[in-house]
C-alpha cells in the first residue's frame, strides 16, 4: 500500500506503508546509528517524534524481548528506505513489520531517505505527518503545520510512570563475559545502596545497569516532589532521560533544585537539562538534535574521548553555566555541553547516554561513579563535597 | 599531543610485488603515509622493490630506494640514510616481517631507529598465533580450540583433540599461504607437512573448525591518548571456511542486533589494548556461531590490510593516512575529518549506503588448478560497488567484475547445482541465483550453504524479479517495476537479455520513463554534517548531489579490478594523468570500481565516481558532468573495449582515436597498413574455424601462436606446434565463431624481443625506452625478465626499432602513449603488435628515465605539443634498470608452471644498478629467486648456442660452480678446454637431470630451447626447477646476466642508490 510523508514546509515523499496502517504526526529526526532500531523505537525520549533512520536497510534481525527499552514504541512514526519482512536471527521473536503493526505505529518505506536527511539537516528538524492509503496532500501538509510544536512542551508528564515501583532486573546475561553483574556488586557486609529514579521516560537499559552495578533501584513518577524523595531515604538520586523540552518540566526543575547538595545525583539527557536548569544555567533548542551513535565526547579531566549514543534536541548554553559548575564533557563535533558536575556538591550528569543500547558502552564507567560518589558521600556526610579525581 | 619533533627522518618500508593476497592496496596505503609524512614536515625515505607503484614515484619521499626488501639491504639503506624512526605498518605482512627481521638482528637497536605505528611485540603477537591465543585468553576472549605444532608428530597430537574437520595454518605467510582445511587424516598429514614447509617459523596452528559460522572483520584504531574507534564494520557473505580475501563481503554488518555488535566492539577495543597497538590501524576478525551468538576470536592484523583498504573506500574515512598521522604523536581528536572539514577524525564513521566487495579470481589461467575456495587466498583482484541496498550493490559489484562474459550466456547445469552450492567456488552465487530461479528454498539454500538466510533471501528477491521480467515484451513492463528492477541494480544489458531487446531499447524506454541514476555521496556521516568531497556513487533515488562544476574538465576511466596482465601499472597510468590533469589546471573526474587503488582515494581526483566501467554507468556520469573529453587509454583493456561505443554515442574520446586503437587491433587491417609501410611482420592470418586455420599454419608453417582476438595478457594465448594441438585448441579451449575469429601468427622460435614505450603528438615522436627482454621468444612480455638500455641488440636494429616506432605512431596519429614489441631473428627486425595505449611497462620505463611519461603523455592529449617539454628524441638511461616478473604458481599446487604466451606473473620488481649483473642479480633476488653464490650448474643448449655459450660457461667455471651438460653442449665446452661433467638427458637414462634436481644436487639450470623434439625434455626439467627453486635460465642473455649477477652477488656488494640520485644528473 502506498504512504505519503507530508513535512510542515509542504515537501511531500512518496513511499510504501509499513507496520499499522493510518495516519501519524510528530517532530520529524533522523538517527544514524546503524544498529538497533528496536531500542530507538522503544526509547520514551522519541515520544512526539518521527523517527528516519538513516541506515538504509531496517529490520534484518527482526525484533525480540531483550532488545526492548521500554514497555512498548514510543516513536510516533518511522520512516526507512526498506524494511526486511523477514528475518532469521536465534533470538528473534517476530519481524519488524508485523511488530510495527502490532503496536500501531504506522511508517513508511521505499522513500529516498537521504534526501530527507539533508532537508532536515538543512531546514532544522519540523513537523511531519505520515499517512498510508489514498490522502490528500496539501491537507497532510496543513496537518503537519497543526501538529504540536515540541518547544514548550511538557511530555515527559505524559510518558512517566504514575506510581512508584522497585526495578531488579539485571542486564540479560546473553553474552557472559560482559554482564558486570557479579563483577560490581556491593561489597559485601556494605549496606545496600538505594537509588530514587525520577522517571521522564527512563529508559530499562539504566535501570539494568544500576542493578548491574549493585544499586537498589525504586522508580517515581515524574512530579514527585523533593519531599516525597527524600522521605525515601534515598542514598542517590537519578534523574532520567525523557523526550522534548526540559523548561515546561518545571515541577522536576523545582524539585531537583531543592535536592541539591542533599544527596548524590546523576543525571542523564533530560535529567542533566533539568539540573543544568536547576543550578542556574539556560537551554535552548538544537537546529536537527544529536541522534546517533558515533559521536565523540571529550572527558575533560583525561582528554580521552569517548564514542557515545545520543538522543536529543535541546541542550544546555555552556555559556550560561554558573561559577559553581564545572564543564565535564564536551561533544567534539560541535563544542556543544556534554556533560558538568557541581564543584562542592555531589551532583553530575551527561547529555549524551552512557546506557547506550543502541550504541557503544565506552561510558560504562558512569554507573560506577555514582556509586563511588554515593559511598564517599555517605562516609563523609554533613562535611562539604570534595570530588576525588 | 602535538606530533613528535624529535623525530625528524623517517623510513617506510613498502610491501614489494604485487602477489596473491598482498596487492595494491599497499601502494595505496604506503602512498597515503608517505603524502601525509611529507606533509607534517618530516623527511620520508621509502623503500620498495615494485616499480609499478604510486608509492615510489620520486616526488613522492625525499629519497625512493627500488631495493630489494631483504634485511640485508634495508640494512644497507638505513646505514647510509640515517633515519629516526621506522614506519612498518603500511607495508603489509613484507614490512612487518622485514622490521622484526631487522630487530632481531639488533640492527635498529644498533643503529638507534624507533619503530612506530607498531612495536615488535605486538606484531608478534598479532602473528604468533600462540602468543596471540593466550593473549585473548588473559582478557577473557574465546578462540577456536586450537594449538601448535613445530613438526609433524606434534601436529598429531594436536588433531586429535582438535578433532575433523580442522584448519591448519602456517604462521607468518601471506593471504594464508600454504592453509588448509583437512577433512580427513591423509588429507590432514599432506597440509601439515606443507604449512611447517612453507612458514618462516616453521610453525603451524591446528584449529577447532568454525567453518559455516558468519565471519565478521571490524577495523579498528587506536592513538597515543589510547582513544579507541571502530572505523567499519565487516560482514561476510560467505560464512566461515572461505579465506576473507575470497569471500563476498558487505559492510556494514547487516545481520547483528545491537547488543550483539557492541559485544563485538567491545571485544575489538579490548584485544587493540590488550596487543598493545599504540597507533594506527588494525583488523580484526571474529566468527559468531548463528544458533546462540557465541563469538570466538579469529585474528588480528596489527597493521593496514586489504580490509582497511576497502573500509577505508567504503566509508570515505582514511585509515592509512590517519594511521600515519598517529604515528608520529598526533591524536585522533586533533585530526581534521578531510570529508566534513568542521567534525574530528576521532568518531566513527556512519554510511547510509550498502558496500560490497567481489573478488575476481583467474583460475582460468590455471586450468588444472581445481576452482574451489578455502582458507589460502586465491584471488588476483577485487572489486566493490556501492548501493543504497545490498542488491543493488551486489548487482553493481557483479557487473563491475568484467567476467568478458556476455550476460547470461553461462550454462548453467540443473545437476550441479547442490555441489556448486554445497563447496564454495567462484560460481557459488551465480548457481545460488539460478537455484533461485528454479524454486529452491531459503531453508534448503542454507542447508548448502550456511550463507546467512537474510543474504539468501535478499539474492531470492532478485531471482525472484528475474524470473518476473524473463521473457516479458519491454515496452510492457510496467513503469513501477522496471523502476524496481533499476533501484535494485539491474544493468540495462541483463534486462535486455531478460526481455530479449538490446541494451539501447533499454535505455530508450528507460529516457522516456525519465529513469535515470542520481548521485550521492560517500561523506563518511551519513549527511548529517555537510560534505565537502565529491566522492558519488550512482542510485535509483529522487535527490542527485552529484552538484557538477562549470570548469574545464576531464574524466578518466580507470581499469576495474586487478587480474593478471591488467593491475596497478595502468592504475599508476590513470592517476598520473589525473596528477598532471590537475597541474595543468583542469578538473579530473576518476571513474574506477577498484577498492584497493590509488586511482579511488578521494584525494587523487578533483571528482571519484566510484562506478562500475560499463557502457551504461560511464555515459551516465558522462551525461552528468559533461567533460571535454574522456581519456580511455590509460586503464588498460577495460575502457578501451568502451572506446568505441562511447565515441559513437557522441563522447568526446581524447588523445588517440579509438579508431586507431581498433586499427591496431584488427589483424588484417593492421597487417595491410605494416606491408604497406615495408614493415615486416610474422606472417599471419585469422581464422573463424578449424579447416581455415590449418590452412594458415600450412601457409606459414608450424610453429604458430594462436589466440582469441582482442585480449589482454595473453588470454587463451598458445604456441601450436602440428595440426592435432591446433585442433584441440580450436574445439576445446575457445568458443571460435564468425565474430569470434582467432588470430593465428608464425611463431618465431629463437628470437629477442624487444619492448619498446613511446610517446607522440601527432608530430612528433619520443622513444621512452627500448627493453629487452631476456627470457626466450614466447613467454608473455609481461612474463619476461627484461633490461633497459638494452644489453645485447646490435646498434643497426635499434635503429631500425627506432625508425619502425617514430613511422608507426605518425602513421597511427597516436597522441599519447604507445607500446610495439618487437622479435629480432636472423636479423631481421619484425613489429610483433602495437598498442597505442599505456602499457604495461610506462611506470618502469618512468622510473628509469626520470621522466613521468604518462604525464606527459596526457599532457599531449590536452592538446600541448612535445616540444614545450625539452626532450631529446629518446630518454637517455645511464644504468642498468631489469624488471623481473613475479608468480603465483605456489598458490596452485599442482599446476604447470612452464611459462608461455599467456600471462601468469601477478606483479614484478625492479633491480637497479650501474652494472647489469648487480642490477638482474637486484631484480632475482626482489623477486624471491636466489640466485646461487656457487655450487652446480646444468648447462644444455641448443645448436645456434652453442659457440656463444662458451664464455658463460667459462665465467660460471671461474666463479666456481662446477659444470654438467647433456652429451652435445659437454662436448663443445670440453673441447675447449672447460671442465664439464656429463649428465643424462631424461629419455637416456638414469639418474638423468630431472633425478639430479628433484635430488637437490643442481643450483642453476641453463637451458635455451632446442625445439620441437626436446620440448617435453625441457618441461621436465623447469617444472622440476621451479618445484625445487632451481633459478632456470632459458636464453644465453639470460645466462650471461646470471653469471654477471653471481658474480656481483659473490663481492657480497649491497651498493643502494636512491631514485633521485640516478636522475640528478639529468636534471
Amino acid at each position: 500500500m502506498e504512504a505519503v510523508l507530508a513535512l510542515e514546509d509542504g515537501l511531500i515523499f512518496e513511499g510504501t506503508s509499513i507496520g499499522a496502517r493510518g495516519e501519524t504526526s510528530g517532530e520529524i529526526v533522523f538517527n544514524t546509528s546503524l544498529t538497533g532500531y528496536q531500542e530507538i523505537l522503544t526509547d520514551p525520549s522519541y515520544a512526539g517524534q518521527i523517527v528516519v533512520l538513516t541506515y538504509p536497510l531496517i529490520g534484518n534481525y527482526g525484533v525480540n524481548a531483550e532488545d526492548e527499552e521500554s514497555s512498548r514504541p514510543f516513536a510516533e512514526g518511522l520512516v526507512v528506505r526498506e524494511a526486511t519482512d523477514s528475518a532469521d536471527h536465534w533470538r528473534l521473536d517476530g519481524s519488524l513489520p508485523d511488530y510495527l503493526e502490532t503496536h500501531g505505529i504506522v511508517a513508511i518505506a521505499e522513500i529516498d531517505t537521504r534526501a530527507l536527511v539533508r532537508h532536515i539537516r538543512q531546514q532544522g528538524a519540523m513537523r511531519a505527518v505520515i499517512a498510508s492509503g489514498e490522502v490528500d496532500r496539501d491537507l497532510l501538509v496543513e496537518k503537519a503545520r497543526q501538529a504540536p510544536e515540541m518547544v514548550g512542551r511538557d511530555l515527559a508528564s505524559r510518558v512517566s510512570c504514575r506510581e512508584a515501583y522497585r526495578w531488579e532486573k539485571p542486564s540479560v546475561a546473553i553474552f557472559p563475559e560482559d554482564s558486570s553483574g557479579s563483577r560490581s556488586r556491593s561489597d559485601a557486609g556494605e549496606p545496600p545502596m538505594k537509588v530514587v529514579a525520577l522517571d521522564f521516560g527512563i529508559k530499562h537499559n539504566i535501570l539494568r545497569l544500576m542493578v548491574d552495578s549493585g544499586l537498589e533501584v525504586t522508580v517515581v513518577p515524574a512530579m514527585s516532589s523533593a519531599a516525597q524523595i527524600l522521605a525515601m531515604n534515598p542514598d542517590g538520586i537519578f534523574l532520567s532521560n525523557g523526550p522534548g523540552d526540559p523548561e515546561p518540566v518545571a515541577y522536576a526543575i523545582r524539585t531537583a533544585r531543592e535536592l541539591i547538595g542533599k544527596k548524590p545525583m546523576l543525571g542523564i539527557c533530560l535529567g542533566h537539562q533539568i539540573l543544568g536548569l536547576a543550578v542556574g544555567g539556560s537551554t535552548y533548542k538544537l537546529r536537527f538534535g544529536h541522534h546517533g551513535g558515533n559521536h565523540p565526547v571529550m572527558r575533560m579531566q583525561t582528554g580521552q574521548v569517548e564514542i557515545t549514543a545520543q538522543n536529543h534536541g535541546f541542550a544546555v548554553d555552556i555559556a550560561s553555566l554558573p561559577e559553581s559548575i564545572e564543564v565535564t564533557h564536551v561533544n567534539l563535533n560541535d563544542q556543544t555541553l556534554e556533560g558538568f558536575r557541581h564543584r562542592s556538591a555531589p551532583l553530575f550528569c551527561v547529555q549524551y547516554h552512557p546506557e547506550s543500547s543502541p550504541g557503544p558502552h565506552d561510558s560504562r564507567y558512569l554507573f560506577e561513579e555514582f556509586k563511588r560518589v554515593i559511598r564517599q558521600h555517605r562516609r563523609e556526610s554533613g562535611t562539604s563535597f570534595t570530588w576525588q579525581d | 599531543m602535538p606530533k613528535r619533533s624529535d623525530i625528524k627522518k623517517i623510513l617506510v618500508i613498502g610491501s614489494g610485488p604485487i602477489v596473491i593476497g598482498q596487492a595494491c592496496e599497499f601502494d595505496y596505503s604506503g602512498t597515503q603515509a608517505c603524502k601525509v609524512l611529507k606533509a607534517e614536515g618530516y623527511q620520508v625515505v621509502l623503500v620498495n622493490s615494485n616499480p609499478a607503484t604510486i608509492m615510489t614515484d620520486p616526488e613522492l619521499a625525499d629519497r625512493t630506494y627500488i631495493e630489494p626488501l631483504t634485511p640485508e639491504f634495508v640494512e644497507a639503506i638505513i646505514l647510509e640514510e640515517r633515519p629516526d624512526a621506522l614506519l612498518p605498518t603500511v607495508g603489509g605482512q613484507t614490512a612487518l616481517n622485514l622490521a622484526v627481521a631487522l630487530s632481531e638482528r639488533g640492527v635498529l637497536d644498533r643503529q638507534g631507529v624507533e619503530l612506530i605505528g607498531a612495536q615488535i611485540k605486538s606484531i608478534k603477537v598479532g602473528e604468533d598465533r600462540l602468543l596471540f591465543k593466550e593473549a585473548m585468553k588473559e582478557i577473557g576472549l574465546e578462540t577456536p580450540r586450537s594449538g601448535v605444532a613445530y613438526d609433524f608428530k606434534e601436529s598429531g597430537q594436536i588433531v586429535r583433540e582438535v578433532g575433523y574437520p580442522a584448519i591448519i595454518r602456517p604462521s607468518f605467510t601471506l593471504g594464508g599461504t600454504g592453509g588448509g582445511i583437512a577433512y580427513n587424516a591423509e588429507e590432514f598429514e599432506h597440509l601439515a607437512k606443507r604449512g611447517l614447509d612453507l612458514s618462516p617459523a616453521h610453525e603451524i596452528l591446528i584449529e577447532e573448525s568454525v567453518i559455516g559460522w558468519k565471519e565478521f572483520e571490524l577495523e579498528v584504531m587506536r592513538d597515543l591518548k589510547d582513544n579507541v574507534v571502530v572505523i567499519c564494520s565487516i560482514e561476510n557473505f560467505d560464512p566461515m571456511g572461505v579465506h576473507t580475501g575470497d569471500s563476498i563481503t558487505v559492510a556494514p554488518v547487516q545481520t547483528l542486533t545491537d547488543k550483539e555488535f557492541q559485544h563485538m566492539r567491545n571485544a575489538a577495543v579490548r584485544i587493540i589494548r590488550k596487543v598493545g597497538v599504540e597507533t594506527g590501524g588494525s583488523n580484526i576478525q571474529f566468527a559468531v556461531n548463528p544458533r546462540d551468538g557465541r563469538l570466538v576470536v579469529i585474528e588480528m592484523n596489527p597493521r593496514v590490510s586489504r580490509s582497511s583498504a576497502l573500509a577505508s573506500k567504503a566509508t570515505g574515512f582514511p585509515i592509512a593516512k590517519i594511521a600515519a598521522k598517529l604515528a608520529v604523536g598526533l591524536t585522533l581528536d586533533e585530526i581534521p575529518n578531510d570529508i566534513t572539514l568542521k567534525t574530528p577524525a576521532c568518531f566513527e564513521p556512519t554510511i547510509d549506503y550498502v558496500v560490497t566487495k567481489i573478488p575476481k579470481w583467474a583460475f582460468e589461467k590455471f586450468p588444472e588448478a581445481e576452482p574451489l575456495l578455502g582458507t589460502q587466498m586465491k584471488s588476483v583482484g577485487e572489486v566493490m560497488a556501492i548501493g543504497r541496498t545490498f542488491k543493488e550493490s551486489l548487482l553493481k559489484a557483479l557487473r563491475s567484475l568484467e567476467t568478458g562474459r556476455k550476460v547470461g550466456s553461462q550454462k548453467l547445469d540443473p545437476d550441479q547445482i547442490k555441489e556448486k552450492l554445497i563447496l564454495p567456488n567462484p560460481d557459488r552465487l551465480l548457481y545460488l541465483r539460478f537455484a533461485f530461479e528454479r524454486g529452491l528454498s531459503v531453508e534448503e539454500a542454507y542447508q548448502h550453504t550456511r550463507i546467512d538466510p537474510w543474504f539468501l533471501r535478499q539474492v531470492r528477491e532478485v531471482s525472484q524479479l528475474s524470473a518476473g521480467l524473463r521473457g516479458a515484451d519491454l515496452d510492457e513492463i510496467p513503469p513501477l517495476q522496471l523502476r524496481q528492477a533499476k533501484r535494485m541494480g539491474f544493468s540495462d544489458q541483463y534486462l535486455a537479455w531478460l526481455t530479449g531487446s538490446t541494451a539501447a531499447e533499454v535505455l530508450q524506454r528507460r529516457q522516456d520513463l525519465k529513469l535515470r541514476p542520481v548521485y550521492k555521496r560517500v561523506d563518511t556521516c551519513a549527511a548529517e554534517f555537510e560534505s565537502f568531497t565529491p566522492y558519488l556513487y550512482s542510485t535509483y533515488e529522487q535527490q542527485c548531489e552529484a552538484e557538477p562544476s562549470q570548469r574545464r574538465k576531464i574524466v578518466i576511466l580507470g581499469s576495474g579490478p586487478n587480474r593478471i596482465g591488467q593491475g596497478i601499472e595502468f592504475d599508476y597510468c590513470c592517476c598520473h594523468a589525473s596528477f598532471a590533469l590537475k597541474e595543468d589546471g583542469f578538473e579530473t573526474i576518476m571513474v574506477n570500481c577498484n577498492p584497493e587503488t590509488v586511482s579511488t582515494d578521494y584525494d587523487t581526483s578533483d571528482r571519484l565516481y566510484f562506478e562500475p566501467l560499463t557502457f551504461e554507468d560511464v555515459m551516465h556520469v558522462v551525461e552528468r558532468e559533461q567533460p571535454e573529453g574522456v581519456i580511455v587509454q590509460f586503464g588498460g583493456q577495460t575502457p578501451l573495449t568502451l572506446a568505441l561505443p562511447l565515441q559513437r554515442a557522441g563522447v568526446p574520446i581524447i588523445g588517440t582515436s579509438p579508431e586507431s586503437i581498433d586499427l591496431a587491433e584488427d589483424r588484417k587491417r593492421f597487417g595491410r597498413l605494416l606491408s604497406g609501410m615495408g614493415i615486416p611482420q610474422p606472417p599471419s592470418g585469422t581464422a573463424t574455424s578449424f579447416g581455415e586455420a590449418a590452412a594458415i599454419a600450412e601457409r606459414i608453417g608450424y610453429p604458430v601462436l594462436v589466440r582469441p582476438s582482442y585480449v589482454l595478457g595473453g588470454r587463451a594465448m598458445v604456441i601450436v606446434h602440428d595440426d592435432h594441438s591446433l585442433e584441440r585448441y580450436i574445439t576445446e579451449a575457445v568458443d571460435v565463431s564468425q565474430n569470434r575469429p582467432i588470430l593465428i601468427d608464425k611463431f618465431l622460435e629463437d628470437a629477442f624481443e624487444v619492448d619498446v614505450d613511446a610517446v607522440a603528438d601527432g608530430r612528433r615522436v619520443v622513444i621512452g625506452g627500448i627493453m629487452e627482454h631476456i627470457e626466450e621468444a614466447g613467454i608473455h612480455s609481461g612474463d619476461s625478465s627484461c633490461v633497459l638500455p638494452t644489453y645485447m641488440v646490435k646498434p643497426e636494429h635499434l635503429e631500425t626499432m627506432r625508425d619502425y616506432t617514430r613511422r608507426l605512431a605518425l602513421e597511427l596519429k597516436v597522441v599519447g602513449l604507445m607500446n610495439v614489441q618487437y622479435a629480432i631473428k636472423e636479423d631481421v627486425v619484425y613489429v610483433l603488435e602495437v598498442n597505442p595505449r599505456a602499457s604495461r611497462t610506462v611506470p618502469f620505463v618512468s622510473k628509469a628515465t626520470g621522466v613521468p611519461l604518462a604525464k606527459l603523455a596526457v599532457r599531449l592529449m590536452t592538446g600541448r605539443k612535445l616540444e614545450e617539454f625539452g626532450l631529446g628524441d629518446e630518454l637517455p638511461v645511464d644504468d642498468f634498470f631489469v624488471k623481473s616478473p613475479v608468480f603465483p604458481f605456489l598458490k596452485f599446487p599442482g599446476v604447470d608452471t612452464i611459462l608461455g604466451p599467456e600471462m601468469k606473473s601477478t606483479g614484478e620488481v625492479m633491480g637497479v644498478s650501474d652494472n647489469f649483473g648487480q642490477a638482474y642479480a637486484k631484480a632475482q633476488l626482489s623477486a624471491g629467486s636466489v640466485l646461487p653464490r656457487s655450487g652446480t650448474a646444468f648447462i644444455s643448449v641448443n645448436d645456434q648456442d652453442k659457440l656463444n655459450v662458451l664464455p658463460i660457461a667459462r665465467r660460471l667455471h671461474d666463479l666456481g660452480f662446477r659444470l654438467i651438460a647433456t652429451a652435445g653442449t659437454r662436448e663443445i665446452l670440453a673441447g675447449q678446454g672447460v671442465p664439464v661433467e656429463a649428465v643424462y638427458k631424461v629419455n637416456e637414462g638414469r639418474p638423468h637431470i630431472v633425478d639430479l634436481i628433484k635430488s637437490g644436487q643442481v643450483d642453476l639450470i641453463l637451458n635455451t630451447p632446442l625445439g620441437k623434439d626436446s620440448f617435453f625434455d625441457e618441461r621436465a626439467i623447469r617444472r622440476a626447477a621451479v618445484q625445487h627453486n632451481v633459478p632456470c635460465i632459458t636464453t644465453l642473455s639470460g645466462g650471461a646476466a646470471v653469471a654477471s649477477g653471481i658474480s656481483a652477488l659473490q663481492q657480497n656488494r649491497r651498493d643502494v642508490r636512491a631514485l633521485q640520485e640516478y636522475h640528478r644528473n639529468e636534471e
